[in-house]
């Protein structure tokens, strides 16, 4: 956790904590990935509501409201608590989408669309890369094309979380080749949705396609063609909830390999006895620690649109987006072979941080940003 | 100390700031020219950092943090960040700040008496007296308290025999905190006893020894029968392992940047935007920055170094507000070691084909001679080996290894000799 919280902020992490704990401990959240649709019931969903989880990024007088005035770093303590206990739910798409509405919308659009958002009623998601594409905001390809007034968006969106549960989407799209964000509805003539399959067993994914889908200009987020920087903005933030959520699982995970290394005996002494294996963990330890330390840092830039939070955004997913799978799979190897068995809970926080690796830029995708922002000039013809 | 200290009414940040501003404009020399620190022969090196810290200390500017009574201006940190921000452009005495400022200078106001602190602190301020620290030994790198150098009770003098060695620019300082064994018949750490020893005397050698690179910035020093005072014992006799502790957490605040005491920021490795620049230059001239995977490479150094700041950020904080024990320090050593691995790596991989054979002066050159220390970050200041023992047991609680010297008198102990001086 940061180590500068307020009093407040230490509450409302301890909140959450509680209520993950209670109502979703890992036996629930392998029940609820089986048997329910969402991978969560919806008026689980609304309880979170309740707690805070869609108003941090939405100002008072909208409806929303933070703990410490810093909506952002409040929702990557909530972020950091569900890579904790893998929870379900949407937390990232829906405050995207409400961050948007806020920040972006009209008054109209926002008296529309946030009030459902907010209570948890509904639920919405951001429609940002290609299938098989890789979901940096300079890579979106589906158009919209004028027609008269309006707007006709086609394409496919892939890796759209709670895809079939979002009652509208945001969607990225080009405008005569410029970024444009248009709010679309999941049941206007024309969308069409189908479940992806995905490695994490939790969460829900769905490929979006948009068929000649007729929009008027009342659809538009902001200005048509000035999007690229709120789609930044948007991408900016859910890099930094995938960092806090990363951030969250590896320092549980240590926690408990580190335990069961106290539990277990071989040749009559612990497992932690052995210099061997204390050296792995030392190394895991300062590791999570620089993960945590940077993803606090990118999300403080975020939250103060410092001009650094571009670079910042992606030094957290290349070093934490890197790390934490090559911890996790460490603690398999701390574990022994139980570690590896369907039974113990270690794959489902694999499978988050495998899934969170992929989405929204990889490492590698994220390097090259930070090339870019070192102005590493590509020489002509490349 | 002098943070705490600050007058009541002292000057206002940013009034001192542009008071600060115009002296330096107008007494200090700007950086570049022929004052390239990697240029200047050594002995010069020394020279030219006292005379700097001269200048500074004629301008009222030297020591800032340090207590009045003992030279200091009594000023608090942020006066020191203010100046340090202000003095960027100008070619600064920063040899003077690791380890005379922000080791050796605050281990002797924590441990020092009245007569020593007047004797030295207002002389190190002045710049007419640069510290090293002559703890380490040829007979044992990891095992600190296990030294053999021996100091003998004769009347009111000790006699000191022996050999410390990696003390880092030791020909061209004129003091030293030296740890020497006085009491063999007791466990290792409370044999110990702190000294002020005077480097230049007869009775003392100080060789440097020749790196792998090239340089020769490390010496070894050999005792025979010096006679070093009583009254130059720091701390009390047999007690120098509270000293040298009190040093530990002092380099450790130092590296970790937190130290009041250091003026003015160096332009070499360490500083993240020098070593950023330097490879994005290596790739320039290798005619490389286009290619995906030295893009990669570049990127990945970049994050490594704005993690390794972070971290500092995260643990220095955490051990300030007590959320942290001080042996937490170790993560952030560990880390820049081994990221300072991975930084020689790099550039050796950009370096391409020119590091095995090049033209004079090419930079991939340089790339290559520094590969060959590429382990000095991690042997230097406690081996990484020594780090992840020290998160292992005192971060994370895991058992200690054994030690087979466990509360048994020194000389019952099996170590290693001390060597004899080379003929």
């Amino acid at each position: 956790m940061d180590l500068e919280l307020t009093d407040d902020q230490e509450l409302f992490a301890e909140t959450t904590a509680k209520f993950l704990e209670r109502t979703c401990p890992l036996p629930t959240v392998r029940e609820w990935a089986e048997k329910e649709p969402a991978g969560f019931p919806g008026a689980w969903w609304r309880q979170g509501a309740e707690l805070g989880w869609t108003s941090l990024l939405v100002p008072e007088d909208q409806g929303g409201g933070s703990v410490s005035g810093h909506g952002l770093l409040d929702l990557t303590l909530v972020a950091e608590e569900t890579g904790r206990w893998v929870s379900p739910g949407p937390l990232v798409p829906t405050n995207l989408v409400a961050a948007a509405l806020s920040e972006y919308g009209s008054g109209e659009q926002q008296s529309r669309y946030l009030p459902r958002l907010l209570t948890g009623e509904a639920i919405a998601t951001w429609c940002l890369g290609e299938p098989g594409q890789s979901g940096l905001p300079t890579a979106i390809t589906t158009e919209a094309v004028r027609q008269g007034a309006d707007l006709v968006l086609t394409g496919r969106k892939g890796a759209v979380e709670a895809g079939a549960e979002a009652e509208f989407f945001v969607v990225a799209a080009l405008v005569d080749g410029r970024p444009t964000q248009l709010l679309v509805d999941a049941d206007a003539a024309g969308v069409s949705v189908a479940r992806a399959e995905g490695i994490d067993l939790v969460r829900r994914f769905a490929t979006v396609s948009f068929e000649g889908v007729v929009l008027p200009p009342e659809a538009v987020l902001g200005e048509v063609g000035g999007a690229a920087e709120q789609i930044e903005r948007l991408f900016e933030v859910a890099v930094v909830l995938q960092c806090a959520s990363m951030s969250g699982v590896i320092d549980r995970v240590l926690a408990f390999t580190l335990e069961y290394s106290f539990d277990r005996y071989s040749f009559g002494r612990p497992l932690a006895s052995y210099q061997a294996l204390k050296h792995r963990f030392a190394d895991l330890k300062v590791w999570t620690e620089a993960s945590l330390a940077t993803a606090h840092a990118a999300a403080r830039a975020v939250d103060n649109r410092s001009d650094k939070a571009f670079e910042l955004v992606s030094v957290a997913k290349s070093y934490i987006g890197d790390k934490a799978p090559l911890i996790l799979q460490d603690c398999v190897q701390l574990h022994g072979g139980i570690g590896v068995t369907w039974d113990h809970d270690l794959h489902l926080y694999i499978r988050r941080v495998v899934q969170d690796r992929a989405l929204f830029g990889t490492p590698p995708d994220h390097r090259e940003r930070v090339a870019q922002a070192l102005h590493m000039e590509q020489p002509h013809g490349n | 100390m002098g943070i705490e200290t600050a007058d009541e009414g002292t000057e206002d940040i940013e009034e001192f700031r542009l008071r600060a501003r115009s002296w330096l404009a107008a007494n200090m020399p700007l950086l570049g020219g022929q004052t390239n620190s990697k240029l200047m022969a050594q002995d010069e090196m020394g020279i030219r950092a006292r005379e700097l810290q001269g200048i500074l200390f004629e301008g009222g500017f030297a020591g800032l943090c340090f207590p009045k009574e003992y030279g200091g201006q009594g000023l608090s940190r942020a006066h020191q960040v203010a100046f340090t921000q202000e003095s960027v452009p100008y070619e600064m005495p920063v040899h003077f700040n690791i380890p005379t400022f922000s080791i050796l200078a605050p281990t002797l106001l924590d441990f020092g008496t009245e007569e020593q602190k007047l004797a030295h602190i207002p002389k190190i301020i002045s710049g007419e007296e640069l510290w090293v620290q002559f703890l380490s030994e040829p007979s044992g790198g990891s095992d600190l308290a296990s030294l053999v150098t021996r100091a003998t009770p004769d009347g009111d003098v000790f006699i000191l025999n022996g050999s410390k060695i990696w003390s880092s620019g030791a020909f061209r300082a004129d003091y030293a905190l030296c740890l020497a064994r006085t009491e063999w018949h007791v466990p290792k750490h409370r044999g110990i006893t702190c000294f002020i020893v005077k480097i230049h005397q007869p009775g003392i050698e100080v060789q440097q020894i020749k790196m792998v690179n090239g340089a020769n910035e490390f010496c070894q020093e050999f005792f025979d029968d010096v006679a070093i005072p009583a009254e130059n014992v720091l701390g009390e006799v047999n007690d120098g392992w509270t000293v040298a502790t009190r040093l530990l957490y002092h380099e450790r605040d130092a590296v970790g940047g937190g130290s009041p005491y250091t003026s003015g920021i160096s332009g070499g490795r360490g500083d993240h935007g020098t070593s950023r620049s330097e490879l994005i230059e290596l790739a320039r001239v290798t005619g490389r920055t286009g290619d995906p995977r030295v893009r990669q490479l570049v990127a990945e150094a970049r994050v490594n170094d704005l993690v390794g700041m972070h971290l500092i950020g995260r643990v220095t904080k955490g051990i300030n507000s007590g959320k942290y024990s001080g042996p937490a320090g170790s993560m952030f050593r560990l880390y820049a070691a081994t990221s300072s691995e991975r930084h020689c790596d790099i550039a050796l991989e950009i370096a391409g084909a020119g590091a095995g054979v090049w033209e004079e002066g090419d930079m991939a050159g340089q790339k290559a001679i520094e590969f060959l220390m590429r382990q000095g970050g991690s042997l230097g200041g406690g081996s990484n080996e020594m780090q992840r023992n020290i998160i292992s047991e005192r971060v994370l609680g895991m058992p200690r290894e054994y030690a087979a010297d466990k509360d048994r008198p020194f000389d019952e102990v099996r170590h290693n000799a001390s060597p004899s001086r080379p003929t």
